[in-house]
């Protein structure tokens, strides 16, 4: 009951995106003669059926999504769900059996292979869940690895690759190898390499799964901050939600195959569309998922906007801080993303917004 | 004979066989026509092992024409800078004095040069093969089942079709040491490439890698413990193959052995063998030290 209050708050205000990243209609199936069963898994033919009639193995279905650039998309869903497919298939490392991955217009599914090395140097890197550095290269030299390949000077590359080994929090290890590093350091380099490289794309596959907890939430915290200075478009593959709603501007869930869900965290967190991402969600902590410009209402004709002032982006959580100190009043105005008073909260609303399990 | 036969009739109890006289036949055609082959090329033959020739009889009359000192002193100087290992320098030191001090110091060096040059060859020959292997399923599968042949088939078996196309020398015992030595470091070489971390491999593609520099910069520096141990298995068989080889007329340590074995010269057998088994392991330790001093920086720092 509350939950359809809930939605009959204001539209939730969103930030107008640009696709960076168009997915359309895309199929994978693996297997000697995929092009045979596409036309039949398009018909409805399921996973388990294909795999046991034809031995051939179904890694996505139908897939189409836009993930917005300069922003964090985050790929979720279990083991098996075909998020390392559906990364692979945009950097050209997996070919469809059918569909278009746009990126600036042009299909990479389409790309000459010429093409698709030009691609791969100068629009996307990536990151990879083991690091996957060279054991033989220093840390400087794994980080100016990308530009080696694209031909640049060591003289020139040095100098880029010293400044990120140096923001990623690396300075003085540049000559150690691999070997020599922890697990949190050697990503930490993993993600240097990937940032020297500047592409406009950056591809991270369970890229701080490897990871135990403090370092994670350390590189997560790396990556945001570094993120607001270059702006990347970002696919970031995990299966921990908490870790995709902290990175994620959109999230895609996907499922056997199938996008489950996808939209916005606090979305997905307040309108789970099936059990499958229901069982998800069920544990996080709504607090400091949900914003208050979700559950914000319309002023009450003939009252004043309440005294306290909040950002639409403010958490629930910090909403709760802000109104038990606020001298007199539960209420509070929400603001819009230009500033303008947009909407009004309660304590109960916000109490509500954290407790609510349908 | 057919009387232990249970009795059965001669078909079925002598293997239904093609006749002598048929054999015999199938035998003399196959022989002379390979023979007015080999005839027939023999210029051309010439020719392409000139400079097998050229290479070898330099570097013998390198090895065996310059003075001992100075000879020990470049041995003791490469196994030191490959090694760098004191004790590896001190014994391969030991056991070169006490060649000598045998009197085998230049059948020895003879020996070194024949193995130094298939050594050579093997690798130049095995490596592009190993990398062919390495890069395609079905290069493999054509590659593989020679590969057995050559290292299973008897090499007193092979040395007749080399001794018909080169005849007796040593040219034609360098290439039966070579023909057993190559599989190993293609082997290794494929096997290698092949077990490069897939993830690393992913990497070199996702930034742009050309096969080419897929190669040079990953795969190759990655296989390269294996390719040591492929360049150690090719010195040692090319050492187990110099006795057989001097049946065609290579000389130095491994024609002592045969005169030995010919003659039943028990002393100057073992003094032979144990030349060859201590540059064998000299030789060993030395290139298997080499190998993991490449391998630097999988060590551990502890600081
Ligand atoms: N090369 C392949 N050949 C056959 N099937 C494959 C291949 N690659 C992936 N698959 C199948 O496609 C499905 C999706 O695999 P994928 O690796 O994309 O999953 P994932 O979501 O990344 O899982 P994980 O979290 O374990 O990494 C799986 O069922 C897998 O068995
Ligand atoms: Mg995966």
């Amino acid at each position: 009951m509350t939950e359809t209050d809930l939605t009959q708050t204001l539209s939730p205000d969103e930030e107008e995106t640009v696709p960076g990243i168009s997915i359309r209609n895309l199929y994978k199936i693996f297997g000697p003669h995929p092009e045979r069963y596409v036309s039949a898994v398009r018909e409805g033919m399921t996973k388990t059926e294909l795999n046991r009639k034809h031995h051939h193995s179904l890694g996505l279905r139908d897939i189409t999504t836009d993930l917005p650039a300069g922003k964090i998309s985050v790929i979720m869903g279990l083991s098996g769900s075909g998020k390392s497919t559906l990364l692979r298939h945009i950097n050209g490392l997996i070919a469809p059996t059918a569909g278009e991955v746009l990126i600036d217009g042009e299909d990479v599914a389409k790309m000459s292979p010429e093409a698709l090395r030009a691609f791969r140097r100068h629009k996307t890197a990536m990151v990879f869940q083991n690091f996957a550095l060279l054991p033989h290269r220093t840390v400087l030299e794994n980080a100016v690895y990308g530009l080696d390949i694209q031909g640049e000077p060591r003289a020139s590359s040095t100098e880029k690759a010293q400044c990120w080994i140096e923001r990623v929090g690396l300075k003085g290890y540049e000559n150690r190898y691999p070997a020599q590093l922890s697990g949190g350091m050697q990503q930490r380099v993993g993600l240097a390499r990937a940032l020297t490289n500047d592409a406009p794309i950056l591809l991270m596959d369970e890229a701080f799964s490897a990871l135990d907890p403090l370092i994670r939430m350390d590189m997560q915290t790396v990556l945001l901050d570094i993120q607001k200075e270059v702006s990347k478009t970002i696919v970031f593959i995990t299966h921990d939600l908490d870790e995709a709603l902290r990175l994620g501007d959109k999230i895609v869930i996907l499922r056997a195959g199938e996008i489950s869900q996808q939209g916005l965290g606090e979305e997905i967190v307040l309108h789970p569309a099936n059990d499958y991402v229901r069982a998800f969600v069920k544990e996080v902590n709504r607090g400091r998922v949900v914003r208050l410009r979700s559950i914000a209402r319309p002023k009450p004709s003939g009252e004043d906007w309440p005294g306290l002032q909040l950002p639409g982006a403010t958490t629930l959580e910090g909403a709760a801080h802000q109104l038990l100190d606020a001298p007199g009043g539960s209420m509070a105005t929400v603001l819009a993303r230009n500033g303008s008073a947009r909407g009004v909260v309660s304590m109960d609303d916000v109490m509500r917004g954290m407790l609510s399990q349908s | 004979m057919a009387s232990s036969c249970w009795g059965l009739s001669e078909s079925l109890c002598d293997f239904p066989s093609l006749s002598n006289k048929s054999l015999r036949l199938m035998r003399k055609t196959i022989d002379d026509g390979f023979r007015d082959l080999v005839r027939q090329f023999s210029d051309q033959i010439d020719a392409a092992t000139r400079p097998l020739q050229w290479f070898l009889n330099t570097l013998e009359t390198l090895f065996t024409g310059t003075p001992w000192f100075v000879m020990l002193v470049l041995i003791l100087a490469a196994v030191w800078f490959a090694s760098r290992s004191v004790k590896i320098a001190v014994g391969t030191g030991a056991a070169l004095l006490a060649i000598g001090f045998f009197g085998l110091w230049e059948d020895t060096m003879t020996t070194l040069a024949m193995v130094t040059v298939a050594t050579l060859i093997s690798i130049v020959l095995g490596l592009p093969i190993g990398i062919l292997a390495a890069r395609s399923d079905r290069a493999q599968r054509v590659i593989m089942p020679v590969l057995d042949v050559m290292q299973t088939l008897p090499s007193f078996v092979y040395l007749i079709p080399v001794v018909v196309i080169f005849g007796i020398g040593k040219v034609p015992g360098l290439i039966a040491v070579v023909i057993y030595a190559t599989p190993p470091m293609i082997r290794l070489t494929n096997l290698g490439i092949r077990l490069v971390d897939k993830e690393v491999i992913e990497a070199a593609d996702a930034f742009g890698s050309s096969p080419r520099q897929k190669l040079w910069n990953v795969q190759l520096p990655l296989a390269l413990p294996t390719l040591m141990t492929g360049v150690n298995q090719t010195i040692m068989m090319s050492l187990a193959m110099v006795v057989v080889a001097s049946m065609v007329g290579v000389g130095g340590l491994g024609k002592n052995v045969l005169q030995a074995i010919n003659n039943q010269f028990f002393t100057m057998g073992f003094l032979n063998g144990f030349a060859l088994v201590a540059i064998a392991i000299a030789f060993d330790r030395a290139s298997q030290a080499f190998g993991k001093r490449l391998q630097k920086h999988a060590e551990v720092l502890d600081d």
